[in-house]
């Protein structure tokens, strides 16, 4: 059963990544506003060429 | 800050679709096929390349990684330009990922049918595409970081935070329960045996479901719902949430798959108590995704896009409900080995990757196309039959696995087993393979009109080109150090760097330390009766491995009273210690076959692997002619034990030498057991007169060291009667 110590390891190496990530990811500002960005997706930003009517 | 002008890549964009639809329908067809040998066997007769074995992992890896995966590639190379507002950083990876891909996925559907497979589930591909995939995910990775750090966007938004959870764990499940040893060009041994392998197997297989089949899709649902709702979603709070916690849940819930197998409780009790916590992210997610059509419920009556959303994101719910209830021990220990399982993946895979995948491109393909679909009643059309389908597909094949398993665990009052014969609960579900047929077919006729639907609409359409947009720039801060900044205070706002430098810390440290280490343990036995397998059986597995009997027959005898009853004494962890790869199996289309060894005359599997109707009528097994008529080609069975010796096995320098004497003897024995009989050795005198020299003598075929492994099966530890 010795792998299990290898796939305990590699899930909470995986597990801290993501644990890093997500504490830059909040000191970085990525949530300090949670509301705006599911509004701004919304926007395209292709440039519609206006056609003559 | 200064507007800057850029063109998106929608060429890549197009590609990809193209190839969600092909391998879609071919995915899909080769899944009716299967389907179709329930209810007749023998549909390829004799075409080896057509069995079953061998086209259920082509079938399988074809709907995740070739219809799936490009499904991922399609939106996540759409969504990731605009939520970024940049191109992709490089038109090279971006083409390199595309056709990477595809040779993979075609190498797949030639090795697979040939037989070459290393047998551990959605991981069959053998070592040179393991290597080919590891390589294209890498490219696929690199590119979707180096746009990230060129985004004019600073935010990252939530579909990107799925995105990158799928690349970094998708790679690390991958290089570590593909680590094999190579025999030859296309043959290898997991590195991994018996219970270690299936622990390994199925914490990738659990996340292959998890990181390849949900968190890219959920990363599509949080993209293409709101934009095709022009909703935003429902609460973005929750969506932060869903994420976080659903990735560091995910990884521990593997073991389910292994309940009541010979793995230790306290691994299985994990993996059930993380299985259940999962239930609270994903219906979050669930509620998340439904929600965000508040206020839009008007549209989804009309709009065949939404319709498609909403089944998928309601397949979800229903996916990720069964499955933390399948992971409760008293449930699994009916749904396990059953039909059940196949209806709940198809729950999850026709409705919930399969719609959405649907709706996603419904959307997409006008708009990059810039036309209007070319019939939305035909969408609607789809809509219906293919929610038909799946209704038709999931019922009777949960009907089916619930009516089986009990059958199996049905006792009469006098303690015998109810139905003794596997068969007589094979005939009962007959009626559900038809219905099941019925409902996957209904799904393959929407596609198919959902295609000619897309080619109308695409000859309507404007040729695909980049697409101009225009993005405010970002503010740029210096990416060099500042002066007084500290080295680790810049390495803090470089997430990515951050991300990549402790990835490669770790993975390297775990390797160098815990493989070695790894493979010494693992090669104590732990029951001394049980011994590495004689040649010519060691050459049988690899021919059961080659034929994907996998597929339908377990090699583990769960501890209950019906089991052992039916099979035999239940499994132990030690008698698989010298199985590279393990073959536990996780479907009983036929019976466990861990202890079939010794209770059969050999003549019997002989007769059987002819024609198993004959030794067990109504059996819905097809032919393995070509193992009777086919040369045994022993040409690699030295290095075969070498590689053995590496993984700790332990064959010594005499037992390799004496290989060819070894496996001479014992085919021999089989061969004059089989011509015992009078009908078979009359069959071969007839076929050595008119071949003459052309004729193979029956101890040079395949069959026979086949039967050699299937009469070892189990009975190393076989308990014997006290008479004996």
């Amino acid at each position: 059963m010795s792998v299990i110590y290898l796939l305990l390891a590699i899930s909470i190496a995986v597990a801290l990544i993501f644990f890093v990530a997500f504490i830059l990811s909040v000191k970085n500002g990525q949530y300090d506003d949670s509301y705006t960005p599911s509004v701004r997706i919304l926007f395209d930003d292709e440039i519609v060429e206006e056609e003559d009517y | 800050m200064k507007m800057e002008q850029f063109y998106y890549d929608n060429k890549i964009v197009k590609k990809f679709i193209y190839a969600t639809l092909l391998w879609g329908i071919v995915g899909f067809s080769i899944g009716l096929l299967l389907a179709l040998m329930f209810l007749f066997p023998n549909i390829t007769d004799g075409i080896s390349w057509l069995s079953f074995g061998r086209l259920r992992p082509l079938h399988t890896n074809a709907v995740i990684f070739a219809f799936v995966g490009n499904a991922i590639y399609t939106g996540v190379y759409y969504s990731l330009q605009r939520l970024l507002k940049t191109r992709m950083a490089s038109d090279f990876l971006s083409n390199f990922n595309f056709w990477g891909w595809q040779a993979i996925i075609v190498a797949a559907a030639i090795t697979l049918p040939l037989g070459y497979t290393t047998s551990k589930e959605y991981a069959e591909l053998e070592w040179p595409i393991d290597i080919a995939i590891a390589l294209v995910w890498v490219a696929f990775g690199v590119n979707m970081i180096w746009t990230i750090l060129k985004r004019r966007q600073r935010h990252l938004y939530v579909a990107v935070w799925f995105y990158l959870g799928t690349f970094v764990t998708v790679a690390v499940l991958h290089i570590f329960n593909s680590l094999e040893l190579p025999v030859s060009f296309l043959k290898s041994y997991s590195v991994y045996a018996g219970v270690q392998d299936a622990l390994v197997q199925w914490w990738y297989g659990h996340n292959a479901v998890a990181f390849f089949l949900t968190t890219p899709f959920l990363g599509l649902m949080y993209y293409f719902v709101p934009k095709a709702a022009n909703r935003p979603v429902y609460s973005y709070k929750l969506s932060i949430v869903h994420f976080w916690s659903l990735i560091f849940i995910y990884i521990w819930a593997g073991p389910h798959h292994l309940l009541y197998s010979s793995l230790p409780d306290w691994a299985q009790n994990l993996g059930v108590a993380f299985s259940i916590m999962l239930i609270a992210p994903s219906w979050g997610g669930m509620i998340n995704g439904l929600l965000t059509l508040r206020g839009a419920w008007d549209k989804v009556r009309t709009d065949p896009v939404l319709k498609f959303m909403v089944v998928a994101i309601t397949g979800y719910g229903m996916a990720t409900f069964e499955g933390p209830m399948l992971s409760l021990k008293n449930v699994n220990a009916i749904a396990h080995f059953s039909d059940w399982i196949i209806a709940h993946v198809h729950v999850g895979a026709l409705a919930w990757n399969g719609f959405l995948t649907f709706g996603m491109l419904y959307w997409l393909i006008p708009k990059i196309f810039k036309t209007k679909l070319f019939s939305t009643g035909l969408a609607n059309f789809h809509f219906w039959i293919g929610t038909l389908g799946i209704v038709m597909y999931a019922l009777p094949m949960y009907v089916a696995g619930f009516v089986q398993a009990s059958m199996w665990k049905q006792f009469n009052p006098d303690g015998t087993l109810t139905y003794e014969t596997f068969m007589s609960t094979v005939n009962e579900i007959m009626p559900m393979y038809w219905m099941r047929a019925i409902g996957g077919s209904l799904f393959i006729v929407g596609a198919i009109v959902m295609l000619y639907n897309v080619i109308k609409t695409v000859r309507n359409g404007a040729k695909v080109t980049d697409e101009l947009a225009e993005a405010p720039s970002l503010l740029k801060v210096s990416k060099y150090r500042q002066k007084g900044e500290g080295y680790h205070t810049w390495l803090e706002r470089k997430p990515v760097k951050l991300t990549i430098f402790a990835t490669i810390a770790i993975l390297i440290g775990g390797i160098v330390q815990i493989i070695p280490t790894l493979l010494i343990d693992s090669n104590i036995p732990t029951i001394t009766s049980v011994k590495p397998y004689t040649p010519l059986e060691l050459e049988g597995r690899d021919l059961y491995i080659r034929e994907g009997c996998v597929g339908c027959h377990s090699q583990m005898i769960r501890p209950f009273r019906s089991e052992v009853a039916r099979y035999g004494e239940y499994s132990k962890a030690g008698e698989f210690v010298y199985d590279h790869p393990f073959l536990w199996g996780s479907k009983r289309t036929g019976p466990d076959l861990l202890r079939v060894g010794g209770k059969y005359p050999d003549s019997w599997h002989f007769n059987h692997m002819y024609d198993p109707q004959s030794t067990s009528t109504g059996s819905i097994m097809p032919r393995y002619q070509w193992l009777i008529k086919d040369k045994h080609d022993l040409s690699d069975t030295e290095s075969k034990m070498r590689a053995m010796i590496s993984l700790g096995v332990p064959y010594t320098e005499l037992d390799i030498e004496n290989a060819r004497e070894s496996m001479d003897e014992q085919s021999i024995k089989i061969a004059n057991n089989i011509l015992d009989i009078p009908d078979i050795s009359n069959y071969f005198e007839e076929e050595k007169n008119y071949l003459g020299t052309d004729f193979i003598p029956l101890k040079e075929r395949e069959i026979i060291a086949l039967i050699a492994y299937l009469q070892r099966l189990g009975t190393d530890i076989k308990v014997v009667d006290a008479k004996d």
